[in-house]
């Protein structure tokens, strides 16, 4: 019964870093960019919820919804002013490094705006806990709700990319940036929608992240950012399937190795874990290989 | 060309690095005289604070940065010490050991006299080998390791971790509060690991079994189902936490979830708990803690800080910013008991510190304390036990 | 062959700015120090700015020469600082000249972090791009995490090893607590010293800048431009990639010597030996010109004293610490910034005065 139980919790934990993971593998996969302020960007939506729900008195609808169009606003204005001008530079490295530059800004202003004690979150999700085998079991709002999250989240980027035109564009762009372009699509406004989007996943999984753990500090996006990328390397980056099936892979095999091995060694577990998988298939779970060329 | 490019940016480079070099050259062209006259000039206490304000421990360090101000302020507002009014500088160390000793090191081009911290313990140990060297007075407010002050100039404030960790084994023994007791802790935390390792040992000591030690680390400690499980599955009657309140507000609320309800036992800490915003406290009913102070204590000294603090810093203080409070208030007692004067050199003024500072006793938020000449405190904690939102004395 | 003297030539006249540079810092230094110029905030940072300078010249290695990204660069520092400062501790009472031990202690961090540059290099150079670098952050997060739950403890009866916690160890009354899990190693002695740290730092670019120019150099840098032409011309790629990732690892190890006898304590903590720390090396290289081992020299000595030149801004230091480095990043590398640079640069404007006068 314990491993079930264990099971449950591994899976409501990745859910948390699938959902984080899917805005990560969508910038990636169109922009090419590890963008490491993602997880920040979270943490801004938290407040921003937490601001309006706890703040203002409004209503989580409303909050969700504020936080949707600041994360979103946020992630464009920080492509434009940060990654766009080093979109062509010599080395992709450099745009990393201004990424990682964001994610500090992006902290020590929200650590002068909302100080540095912990605020705590009150969950925004009403679903109530599922109660199985007389108690012994409980999966709880959160998790539900995130799952079906993700579940949504995935099956609409995966229609909107391979449906829509500007999914078809965004496609191209990430393809050969310089054909997109000659075919008369528009590579700056494709990836700037590409960020609008991501940023916009990043608030909803705000909400979702703050939901289950609820406590909320300027660097409370920083840990779940590098898990979540671990998630999407995991599961293949760039792929939409692979960042959700990552996620939750992580969240059970972190829980199991806590359980079963040792709750002090959980992070060297899930690393190893990872590293093996990359060895055995080198582009992660549902990765394309991509042949090397001459 | 490419050549040249990069020529212009090493020149661009290199103007910055010599600037910056010159700079440092006239900034302590300034500062190096009133440290070679040994004491400033006007006639001032120069005392220094050095904590984490930015990073994920910000928390402890801006307490403790606040709670010195309103105390300088009060201090100031009295007369000052001996006659003479205080001044402080904090900086920012990021919790981190090599950060803390160039804190340090900037303060003493500051002219700093004596030095409040550090506020944690790893960084700590490292800028006691400084003051040793420099023979300058060092009183932490809260840094808990044995090795935090492990030379004559240091003392601290709070308790030590082995002292707190023995206190609490033999508090839950004696007065017969569980005989299953689980442990979650902070396994990369230094104080939480102490904490843990000492009440482990008096624990065989006493009636009652440790059935379950789980730990966590700083970068994984977001889910606690798994410790929280195993403490559930080895029918564990007492949960005990020596960790600090962020983490232990997730805990709570986790426990809630699984429908697991032990009672909880932690040290200082957890106090903050309590005035984590928006928390809901009635998850933290029925959790006992020893601690030195309580923020809704209702003597009057505690009403009058807890009251100013929020008016000025809009935050109820935790136990660190009562340490750090007491420890301005110690530093008056010993200067007013030593009798010495801001123009002494600060291997002087550390010398005459040392013994009074095993002479005194402060009134203090987080009791009645008295030093030994190892530097540790002397004082008793209070078990208080959380009911209806609020602390109670057991 | 006239044009390849030159270059030559050119290649040692950079080299030798290089090092002349290091000199000159450190003349310019020692003078300030007996004129009494430097304040105590600088001379406690002389040995930090060696320590980060090293660092970032041994992952340029991999990254600008070898052209892998390499995101768990601190896990080899933290790996020759604990390996360092656990030699340090047990041989302080059989060691007491400090210079002899200290030399010993270096050695021992260059030669573990190399063990592990081979064993972690074995896997990870299989892999490629941003794979190889999550491979490579993931190592240098098990190894801080591991560090932290190591516990060994030294009695009369010898070692004793746990890795649950220090009373697992079951020790004699005289033991003594070596390395104490998250407490890390307290009271290594205190031999780091600037004239070291730039004796370091010149080996370091020595051995770096000697590969560079080597056949070994080369054939890594072939790796690095085109992996299948180079190994079509019969370059062993493993045994080239392997030796620049191993002695990568082991200069990180010598800086961790460094850091580790440089401060009083020596735990690993997220922020010195995490992946926060391999970013920070790596924002070195990216801002110093990847490749460029004296630009990242001296990008690590900037990041490093901007921090602490910004404390007298308190509150707003890490803020704007973070506005200026994205400022120097878009300043250094977008390429509109850089064709700004090139039209106003002084050089290019004095060469086009000389082109107008000779009436080209």
């Amino acid at each position: 019964m314990s491993f079930i139980s264990y099971l449950i919790n591994g899976i409501s934990l990745g859910s948390v870093y699938a959902i984080i993971a899917l805005g990560y593998t969508m910038v990636y996969g169109i922009a090419k960019m590890l963008n490491f302020a993602h997880g920040d960007v979270i943490m801004v939506g938290g407040y921003v919820v937490l601001t309006i729900v706890t703040g203002m008195g409004l209503s989580p609808m409303v909050g969700i919804l504020a936080a949707v169009v600041a994360c979103t606003v946020l992630g464009v204005v920080i492509e434009r002013v940060a990654y766009k001008p080093l979109r062509n530079a010599a080395s992709s490295l450099a745009v990393l490094i201004t990424a990682i530059g964001v994610s500090y800004l992006l902290q020590n202003v929200a650590l002068l705006i909302f100080g540095a004690d912990t605020k705590s979150f009150t969950s925004v999700v009403s679903v109530p806990a599922v109660v199985l085998a007389g108690g012994a079991l409980t999966i709880s709002g959160e998790t539900i709700v995130t799952i079906l999250a993700c579940i949504v989240i995935m099956v609409g980027l995966t229609l909107f990319i391979n449906k829509s035109k500007a999914g078809q564009a965004m496609l191209a762009v990430s393809e050969d940036k310089g054909a997109a372009q000659l075919m008369g699509i528009n590579v700056n406004g494709t990836i700037a929608l590409t960020f609008a989007i991501g940023s916009a996943l990043a608030a909803v999984a705000s909400v979702l992240l703050c939901s289950a753990y609820p406590s909320l500090t300027p660097y409370t996006g920083a840990m779940p950012g590098i898990k979540a990328f671990v998630a999407a390397v995991f599961g293949g980056i760039g792929s939409i399937p692979g960042a959700m099936i990552g996620g939750i892979l992580l969240g059970v095999i972190e829980i199991l190795g806590k359980a079963y091995i040792s709750s002090q060694m959980a992070d060297a577990i899930v690393f190893a874990v990872l590293i093996v998988v990359l060895l055995v298939k080198p582009t992660g779970i549902l990765g394309k290989q991509v042949q090397e060329k001459v | 060309m490419k050549k040249l490019k990069q020529a212009a940016a090493l020149l661009a480079a290199a103007s910055m690095v010599v600037a910056s070099l010159a700079g440092c050259g006239n900034k302590t062209a300034e500062t190096a005289a009133p440290e070679e006259a040994q004491g400033s000039a006007e006639g001032t206490w120069k005392i220094g604070g050095i904590g984490p304000t930015t990073g994920g421990a910000a928390v402890y360090g801006l307490a403790v940065k606040n709670a010195m101000e309103l105390a300088t302020k009060e201090i100031n507002e009295a007369g000052g010490i001996n006659g003479h009014q205080v001044e402080i500088s904090f900086e920012d160390d990021e919790h981190d050991a090599e950060k803390s000793v160039n804190a340090y090191n900037s303060l003493k081009d500051w002219g700093m006299q004596m030095l409040v911290g550090t506020v944690t313990s790893a960084p700590c140990t490292a800028v006691v080998e400084k003051t040793h060297e420099d023979n300058m007075f060092h009183l932490t407010p809260s840094g808990s390791a044995v090795e935090s002050i492990k030379y004559d100039n240091a003392f601290r404030v709070c308790f030590s971790d082995p002292n707190q960790g023995v206190a609490s084994a033999q508090y839950i023994g004696e007065n017969g509060l569980a005989s299953k007791v689980a442990v979650i802790y902070d396994s990369s935390d230094v104080y939480s690991s102490g904490i843990y390792e000492k009440f482990a040992g008096e624990a065989a000591n006493q009636d009652f079994e440790i059935v379950a030690a789980e730990a966590f680390t700083a970068d994984n400690k977001t889910d606690f189902s798994v410790q929280l499980q195993k403490a559930k599955d080895a029918g564990a009657e007492m949960v005990f936490l020596p960790i600090y309140y962020t983490e232990a507000s997730l805990i709570l609320k986790q426990a809630s979830t699984m429908g697991f309800a032990p009672k909880f036992f932690g040290c200082d800490g957890l106090d903050g708990l309590l005035a984590v915003e928006n928390f809901d406290t009635s998850l933290a009913e029925g959790v006992m803690l020893l601690t030195p102070f309580a923020a809704d204590a209702d003597d009057d000294m505690t009403k009058k800080f807890v009251a100013a603090f929020e008016e000025n810093y809009k935050d109820t203080p935790n136990q660190f910013a009562a340490d750090a409070y007491d420890a301005m208030y110690t530093i008056k007692a010993a200067v007013e008991k030593a009798n010495i004067t801001p123009d002494m050199s600060v291997s002087d003024l550390c010398d005459a510190m040392k013994t009074a500072m095993t002479e005194i006793t402060v009134e203090g938020l987080t009791g009645t304390i008295t030093w030994t000449a190892d530097g540790e405190p002397d004082k008793d904690p209070k078990a208080v036990v959380i009911e209806g939102g609020a602390y109670k004395a057991m | 062959m006239k044009t390849k003297k030159i270059n030559m030539n050119k290649t040692t006249k950079s080299n030798l700015i290089t090092y002349g540079l290091v000199i000159v810092a450190f003349a310019v230094m020692q003078v300030l120090m007996a004129t009494g110029n430097v304040s105590s905030l600088m001379k406690g940072l002389l040995v930090p700015l060696c320590t980060y300078a090293i660092l970032a010249v041994s992952l340029n290695l991999v990254v600008g020469i070898l052209g892998e990204l390499s995101l768990g660069h601190a896990g080899f520092m933290c790996v020759g600082a604990f390996s360092s400062a656990f030699f340090s501790k047990c041989m302080v009472d059989v060691i007491p000249v400090s210079g002899l031990r200290f030399f010993l202690a270096i050695l021992v961090g260059a030669g573990v972090a190399a063990v592990f540059g081979i064993l972690i290099g074995i896997p990870v150079l299989r892999l490629k791009g941003d794979y190889l670098a999550i491979v490579t952050l993931a190592f240098g997060e098990i190894i801080k995490n591991l560090i932290n739950v190591f516990f060994i403890g030294k009695d009369s009866k010898g070692f004793h090893f746990s890795m649950k916690d220090a009373m697992s160890l079951h020790m004699e009354a005289d033991g003594q607590v070596i390395v104490n899990g998250p407490q890390g190693i307290t009271g290594t002695p205190n031999d780091s010293t600037f004239l070291i740290g730039i004796i370091l730092l010149l080996i370091t670019l020595f051995i770096v800048l000697n590969l560079i120019h080597s056949r070994a150099g080369r054939a890594i840098m072939s790796i690095r431009d085109n992996r299948i032409a180079a190994e079509s011309v019969g370059i062993n790629i493993t045994k080239y990639k392997m030796m620049a990732f191993t002695i990568s690892a082991s200069l990180a190890g010598v800086a961790g010597v460094l850091y580790a006898h440089n401060l009083a304590t020596l735990s690993a903590q997220p922020k010195n030996f995490g992946y926060n720390m391999s970013i920070m090396i790596l924002v070195y290289v990216v801002l110093g010109g990847i490749g460029n081992i004296r630009g990242s020299m001296i990008a690590a000595v900037i990041l490093t004293l901007l921090p602490e030149l910004l404390r007298f801004l308190s509150d707003y230091r890490m803020l704007i610490y973070a506005i200026v480095l994205i400022a120097m990043m878009l300043f250094n590398w977008s390429p509109k910034s850089l064709e700004l640079r090139e039209r106003y640069s002084p050089k290019r404007l004095l060469k086009a005065r000389r082109e107008a006068k000779e009436g080209k």
